[in-house]
């Protein structure tokens, strides 16, 4: 595990009380199997890995299962509610997950439609109470907007998840100016969750602030998913510590590097 | 025999089934699934006093690989 190091201090990442080293959390779904899910998330370095909840198979228990593969004292399961539609469905999901994994931290998602799988904000927003109630701590998918954004934290979400694009699309960050903004406003941490197509997406999310980045397609879909992994690995680390470096102020006309005085 | 619906199938199973013995049936690790009863949460805890009865439904379910939606 490589921690980013400023001074003396690790850059830590603490969400709902807990602090890791990893910003980036990958998703689990879409692998050829359980063991190239378990190389990725290896090389990725993600120490939050996100997962679904579905009905066992009781007619055909042979079926290997994630929790062998991924050791849930090694890695924080992440329980989401991918495939919701509807506030009820999203809740019964993650009452179900509280239970199968005994902890409380969850991703709520609830989306719009099948088309954009936008996420449908009235139906979010209202889940989140309802979690929030029930104790959970809730990671939410949103949408980039500031103001709903503002919202979600204040109600008492432990993380801001805004898109930067359509889940699946790999377009990358479509919204820069609005993540920016979420992030300068919000107290707790901001994630870019869904549009990172390849490294340079999650470089950009992390160089306008974002505390995490949370990706699967552009892992599982890359052709090497494994060494893709890598790549978000080293661009999330290289991203995160040039926005802590600071970067040089943008200019309209060249600036020599080289000293001008003592030339021939 | 009683008839109970597990994950939308109907199956038969003795009279007096407990839910631990009924996992114990299907070869399910307790501690790999979460089940809900008649839409309510059953805690871990309770698996071994509860007692199944005629048209009880349950959904069993565990984790498994998932990111966003995929269809």
């Amino acid at each position: 595990m490589s921690n980013i190091t400023t001074g003396n201090t690790t850059d830590m990442f603490n969400i709902a009380g807990k602090d890791f080293s990893s910003r980036l959390i990958v998703g689990t779904g879409k692998y050829k199997d359980f063991e190239e899910t378990a190389l990725a998330v290896e090389a990725s370095g993600a120490e939050i890995v996100t997962v679904a909840v579905r009905r066992v198979n009781v007619m055909d228990r042979s079926q290997p299962m994630l929790v062998d593969y991924l050791d849930p004292k090694k890695y924080t399961y992440l329980p989401n509610t991918a495939g919701c539609f509807n506030a009820d469905d999203a809740i019964r999901t993650l009452r179900l997950a509280r239970e199968a994994g005994g902890w409380n931290l969850v991703k709520l998602e609830v989306l719009g439609d099948q088309k954009t799988l936008y996420p449908n904000m009235v139906e979010t927003l209202h889940a989140a109470e309802v979690l929030i109630k029930e104790d959970f701590d809730v990671m939410v998918y949103c949408s980039d907007d500031p103001i709903m954004a503002k919202r979600l934290e204040e109600i008492g979400c432990c993380a801001i998840m805004p898109l930067g694009a359509p889940i699946g699309s790999g377009l990358g960050i479509q919204n820069p100016v609005q993540i920016r903004i979420i992030v300068e406003e919000a107290k707790v941490p901001v994630l870019v969750d869904a549009g990172v197509g390849t490294a340079s997406d999650a470089a950009v999310a992390m160089e306008l602030g974002c505390d995490g980045v949370l990706m699967n397609t552009a892992i599982a879909e890359a052709k090497d998913p494994i060494a893709m992994a890598r790549a978000m690995r080293l661009a999330v680390e290289g991203g995160r510590a040039a926005y802590k470096a600071g970067r040089m102020p943008k200019k309209l006309y060249a600036d020599p590097s080289s000293p001008l005085a003592g030339l021939i | 025999m009683i008839s109970i619906i597990i994950n939308g199938d109907e199956h038969k199973v003795d009279k007096g089934l407990h839910l631990v013995a009924l996992l114990e049936n299907l070869e399910l690790d307790p501690a790999k699934v979460a089940i809900e009863r008649n839409l309510e949460i059953v805690p871990k805890s309770r698996y071994e006093e509860i007692e199944l009865l005629e048209g009880d439904r349950l959904e069993i379910v565990h984790f498994i690989g998932g990111g966003h939606h995929h269809v």
